[in-house]
């Protein structure tokens, strides 16, 4: 990739839970339009990144911008308005909320109802799934279907940067590769993306830039292509 | 035939004072899961408010809509000075400070106000009552069942045609996944109490006309009671409240109209027990169920 602008930058981040010492001086960042993977075996600390991204956790020290600003301490809630939003984990829907509702949750910190109702549309389109079941309880959908639900979700806070975390778990192959074809679209259509992965292989495909967390430090970052090819992501994480 | 419409009427009224407590009860502990033993005391404030608009001269609405507001502020105080420091740290902690806190209101307002036995001043809601097929219909019924009525269809309204409403499902869904869709947790806990107190308050009204009685410790026993309807409709649930609630109440009337009124708070329990028993998640309460 040329030069592009940061859109956010992590220096030297570390977190604490406890006396676990989860995330060990983390430098990295993401340039506007970028898709950038972060992969790495399971309890690497690749999650913890993206969670204190988000706010959700605190970090112990180290300094988090985004746009050049300092959004260290800035809480959950208002990192999401500053146009940062996340596809959690195990997809966290509201399973007690219809379909409708979970997006509209998502577009819950705008107020340009004119924007949100073409954005909501713009959402359907992409996922006719979620239009068929628009009024349907969120519970009840399929795994791959709370997954779109979730990404949709997050695309109605109409973000700038969004941060997803594993969104290949527990889906069929055929499902992965939809997802993963669905992310890279989002990235056409302007939205800088940072993909936390286990499934490495889909990752550097679809990816510009890599990062391979060990045990809470970066011990790899390079083109994906590059990683791809490297050694040992190939015998630790590519299957030899 | 009459004798048991009019026990299902006396019921009907007396469940839906708990049900009015047990929604609030059922909210507060939806979206923090704290059992805040401090609600029944909110009602008692919420009826010596009244009582002291009543004293001043006030109607019954300006009376209730103050009451109402006064206790809505209060608990979001409590909240904000009892419960959030203590909340991350552990349930048991915070359910610890709601006892604190319940004891406190009760022996501040009996240091004050004294423990004499109040009621309402005798214009303030002239009695009357008529007959219809047999039974006799007090007017308080007929306020207590109104004002609840009202009140249910503005808490339905807010909770499932707001944005707020949706925010407050949310957060007692999932507090962190809510976060990240920009929902300020912390104001959406306080605007739960905020409403919560407010139904409490308007309870404590209604349950001090009722019964004719308003003293420091009158909400322990209707506290207790909305907490069983709150489990018994299972427990996180606002229609469960409030099926919870009328359920009780009738319970509670049949038993006592037909010659056991020795064991009225006996029979609550004993739902108590059994609904723990048999039915831990209540009639309407959900088993937590997820998807992979």
């Amino acid at each position: 990739m040329g030069r592009v602008e940061t859109l956010l930058n992590l220096e030297d981040v570390n977190v604490h839970y406890g006396a676990i010492w989860a995330l060990k001086g983390i430098n990295l960042t993401v340039g506007e339009g970028e898709i950038v993977s972060l992969i790495g075996a399971n309890g690497a600390g690749k999650s913890t990144t993206l969670r204190a991204i988000s706010g959700i956790i605190k970090t112990s020290s180290g300094r988090i911008s985004y746009q050049g600003e300092d959004i260290t301490k800035t809480p959950a809630h208002d990192i999401v308005k500053k146009g940062i939003a996340q596809v959690p984990e195990g997809r966290r829907i509201f399973a007690n909320l219809t379909v409708m509702e979970n997006l509209e949750l998502g577009a819950y910190i705008r107020k340009d109802a004119k924007g949100i109702k073409q954005d909501m549309e713009r959402v359907l389109d992409r996922f006719p799934r979620l239009r068929e079941r628009i009024g349907q309880v969120a519970g009840t959908l399929s795994g791959g279907e709370q997954q779109m639900l979730a990404i949709g979700r997050a695309l109605m806070t109409r973000p700038k940067l969004m941060l997803l975390d594993e969104p290949s778990m527990g889906l069929a192959p055929l499902l992965v590769k939809e997802i993963f074809s669905i992310i890279q679209e989002i990235n056409q259509d302007g939205t800088t993306i940072l993909l936390v992965e286990q499934n490495a292989r889909m990752a550097l495909q679809i990816a510009h830039r890599a990062y391979v967390l060990e045990t809470g430090r970066i011990v790899l970052e390079g083109s994906a292509q590059e990683l791809a090819k490297h050694e040992d992501v190939k015998k630790a994480y590519l299957g030899g | 035939m009459p004798d048991l419409l009019q026990q299902l009427l006396n019921g009907l009224s007396q469940g839906s004072i708990y049900a009015l407590i047990a929604v609030g009860y059922t909210m507060i502990y939806g979206i923090i899961q704290l059992i805040n033993f401090a609600h029944g005391d909110v009602i008692m404030v919420g009826a010596y408010v009244a009582l002291g608009c009543a004293l001043m001269g006030l109607g019954l609405i300006p009376s209730l809509a103050i009451a109402m507001l006064t206790c809505a502020i209060l608990g979001v105080i409590i909240e904000r000075v009892a419960y959030r420091r203590v909340r991350p740290v552990s349930r048991l902690a915070a359910l610890t400070s709601a006892i604190g806190v319940s004891l406190f209101l009760e022996y501040t307002m009996m240091y004050f106000l004294g423990a004499d036995i109040r009621t309402f001043p005798a214009g303030f809601f002239p009695e009357r009552t008529y007959s219809l097929l047999g039974v006799t219909i007090n007017n308080k019924d007929l306020l207590v069942l109104g004002t609840t009525l009202v009140l249910v269809i503005i808490l339905q309204y807010i909770i499932y045609r707001t944005r707020t409403g949706k925010a407050m499902r949310a957060v007692s869904f999932d507090g962190q996944a809510a976060q990240l869709m920009g929902v300020n947790v912390n104001s959406t806990v306080a605007i739960t109490f905020f409403i919560g107190s407010a139904m409490a308050a308007a309870a404590g009204l209604l349950y001090g006309i009722y019964f004719n009685t308003v003293q420091p410790l009158m909400g322990l026993m209707p506290g207790l009671k909305a907490f069983i309807a709150a489990v018994l409709g299972g427990i996180g649930s606002v229609p469960g409240a409030m099926l919870g609630g009328i359920l009780l109440g009738m319970t509670e009337s049949l038993v006592a109209g037909f010659g056991g009124s020795m064991y009225r708070d006996a029979v609550a329990f004993i739902i108590l027990i059994l609904v723990l028993l048999i039915r831990p998640t209540g009639l309407l309460g959900k088993g937590v169920q997820e998807k992979v």
